[in-house]
């Protein structure tokens, strides 16, 4: 019987952690998949975060190491300082980036660090169990704003990838999402982009990839998907806001 | 005898670690250790194979150099005492993940802000953890610009030989003042192969990951009991002390760094007043010297412990004595440094 349908190389079979209808599982296959396309499994060193994904070295098929919340960006420059030839990637999420991690993910952008960031935004800190996030959306309720998110006294929901994009140190930045196959295909064509700047050692690459948290949201998984389209979508704009054409 | 050069002492750390094949450096500017980034990035800068970042904050150098030294490669960051106080996190991190590194501390005087002279006042988060958990760092106090240079070498070995984060504790007069110093070769003997857990890629074998998680509790003790499994064995084979004029000693000055080498003076002072004074200088505060002091207090039973802090040491010098002697104690804060005159002053108040 053929096998048409597996695990890429680049994930083990440790069965994910995940809650039903996130979209970290899809997220890693898709990271998995361009490793796979590239051939580069072997040679990659990835650098999981503090959250929910902070398993992730599990699930990689490659050499992981875990960072402090907030410090991948810091951990994988210093890993790529000395593999400059290796293939270096974080990942990481919207509290661990956007809010811990935001010296941290700005200077290694600015430094145009040769690497690959997997940023996961779904509005909310998970494996906490549903905090407000630096991406939580004005009026959103979460267990840190049970009465919505008021701009007034939390601020307003950062767009890492609009503000990353301004520095010139960056040279391929784009938010992608996940909540729909059409979405899906084009989240995949842009992570390979991304491993490909790297490739090309051109500098600092970061996708930031729209998700949804059913458990934390109280939602469906469809309806999750759903709202993500309806919510975070308008605010958050999928697109490239800086590509290496531009930086050339 | 090689050629003698005169450097001054944040310079010779950093060329000591450059000799010891340290060719990654990750650090943050503050007085008084600049002079040592400043130096590891006209050298890197200009070298194959190595590499210097001015990092964001102190707290992004010693996240970088826990992500290079996860490579298998000799690297540092250094600091001083606020800047040591943002590492915590990393270090502990690195401790508990069991990675090799180097942690230079040119102390100032604190709390807070402090100031920028030199201060001794950080021994206590030296030596007893300072960053959450369970854990130790091995720490080397010289007490010259050339065991600055010495130390800083062996600190590389026995990180690299137990897997554990190494700090030189220094201050902020050792980093600025000029001596000459020799390089002696310092070849490297039975220095374990890391190729067994460092980060290469995985051609070739399974894929292997580097961590400090377990949310297994029997699992994670297991792993504190490994770690502290290595602190057993560098207490029994690593601890290292000077000891001068100990035996028949109307009183023994217990004192480390800078300030043990102002205590040799103070024991010459002492001898032309007819007045017999001892010193034990423990060099590796972690491991402490505990088995000389409590040998001494059998049958010296004044000892003074001197300090640049509030009284820190001393209460391991208390553990050591054990009820067996008298510990009295003399320190002085905030940037100011015992002069000798001071010190034996203090000592003929308990002889």
């Amino acid at each position: 019987m053929n096998k048409v349908f597996g695990y890429p190389e680049s994930l083990t079979e440790v069965p994910f952690t995940y809650c039903p209808g996130c979209h970290h599982g899809i997220a890693h296959r898709l990271v998995a998949e361009v490793l796979d396309e590239f051939g580069v499994r072997e040679n990659t060193i990835g650098v999981c975060p503090v959250g929910c994904s902070v398993f992730a070295y599990l699930f990689f098929n490659v050499d992981m190491i875990s960072a402090a919340h907030g410090r991948a960006p810091a951990t994988a420059t210093g890993i790529k300082r000395v593999r400059p030839d290796s293939v270096v990637f974080a990942y990481q999420g919207d509290g661990d980036l956007a809010s811990i991690g935001t010296a941290e993910i700005v200077h290694a952008a600015n430094r145009g660090e040769n690497i690959t960031v997997i940023f996961i935004n779904n509005a909310i800190y998970g494996m906490t169990g549903g905090q407000m996030a630096p991406t939580t959306l004005v009026g959103q309720v979460t267990q840190t704003s049970p009465y919505g998110r008021d701009p007034k006294t939390m601020g307003y929901p950062l767009r890492m990838a609009e503000m990353l994009s301004t520095l010139k140190g960056a040279t391929y930045i784009s938010r992608v999402a996940l909540n729909k196959p059409a979405n899906i295909i084009r989240a995949k064509k842009s992570i390979k982009k991304a491993f490909q700047v790297q490739l090309d050692k051109k500098g600092f690459s970061l996708v930031e990839v729209l998700s949804t948290c059913p458990t934390n949201w109280g939602l469906s998984p469809i309806e999750a998907s759903k709202w993500l389209e309806e919510n975070m979508i308008p605010y958050f704009p999928l697109g490239e806001f800086r590509t290496p054409e531009e930086v050339a | 005898m090689g050629e003698k050069i005169l450097m001054k002492g944040n310079e010779a750390i950093g060329e000591a670690a450059i000799r010891a094949g340290c060719k990654y450096y990750f650090g943050y500017p503050i007085t008084p250790q600049s002079e040592l980034t400043a130096y590891m990035a006209k050298k890197l800068l200009k070298m194959e194979n190595a590499a210097f970042v001015q990092a964001e904050s102190e707290i992004a150098a010693i996240n970088m150099v826990y992500g290079a030294a996860s490579t298998g490669v000799r690297t540092m960051t250094s600091s001083s005492s606020p800047g040591i106080s943002l590492k915590q996190e990393g270090i502990s991190y690195i401790a508990g993940a069991k990675i090799p590194c180097v942690v230079v501390n040119m102390q100032r005087g604190g709390p807070g802000l402090g100031s920028i002279q030199p201060a001794q006042g950080d021994y206590f988060q030296a030596i007893k953890g300072g960053g959450h958990g369970d854990y130790h760092l091995i720490v080397l106090a010289p007490d010259s610009v050339q065991e600055l240079v010495d130390l800083t070498m062996d600190a590389f070995d026995l990180a690299d030989k137990y897997r554990n984060p190494a700090m030189i504790l220094g201050d902020g007069l050792l980093g600025q003042m000029m001596e000459a110093v020799e390089f002696k070769e310092h070849p490297k003997i039975n220095l374990p192969d890391k190729s067994g857990w460092a980060l290469t890629g995985c051609k070739g074998r399974e894929h292997r990951y580097i961590v400090s998680f377990d949310l297994d509790p029997d699992v994670l003790e297991k792993w504190n009991i490994k770690i502290f499994e290595k602190y057993k064995k560098l207490k029994e084979k690593e601890v290292r002390y000077e000891a001068i004029n100990v035996e028949n000693a109307d009183l023994i000055i217990v004192a480390y760094g800078i300030v043990a080498r102002i205590a040799k003076t103070v024991i010459q002072n002492a001898k032309k007043e007819g007045l017999n004074v001892g010193l034990i200088r423990p060099i590796t505060l972690f491991p402490f010297p505990e088995e000389i002091i409590s040998k001494t207090a059998e049958t010296v039973k004044k000892f003074l412990t001197v300090e640049m802090s509030m009284g820190q040491m001393v209460e391991d010098v208390r553990l050591a004595v054990n009820g067996k002697a008298k510990v009295n104690f003399y320190g002085r804060v905030g940037g100011v440094i015992p002069s000798p005159v001071e010190i034996l002053e203090e000592a003929k108040k308990y002889i």
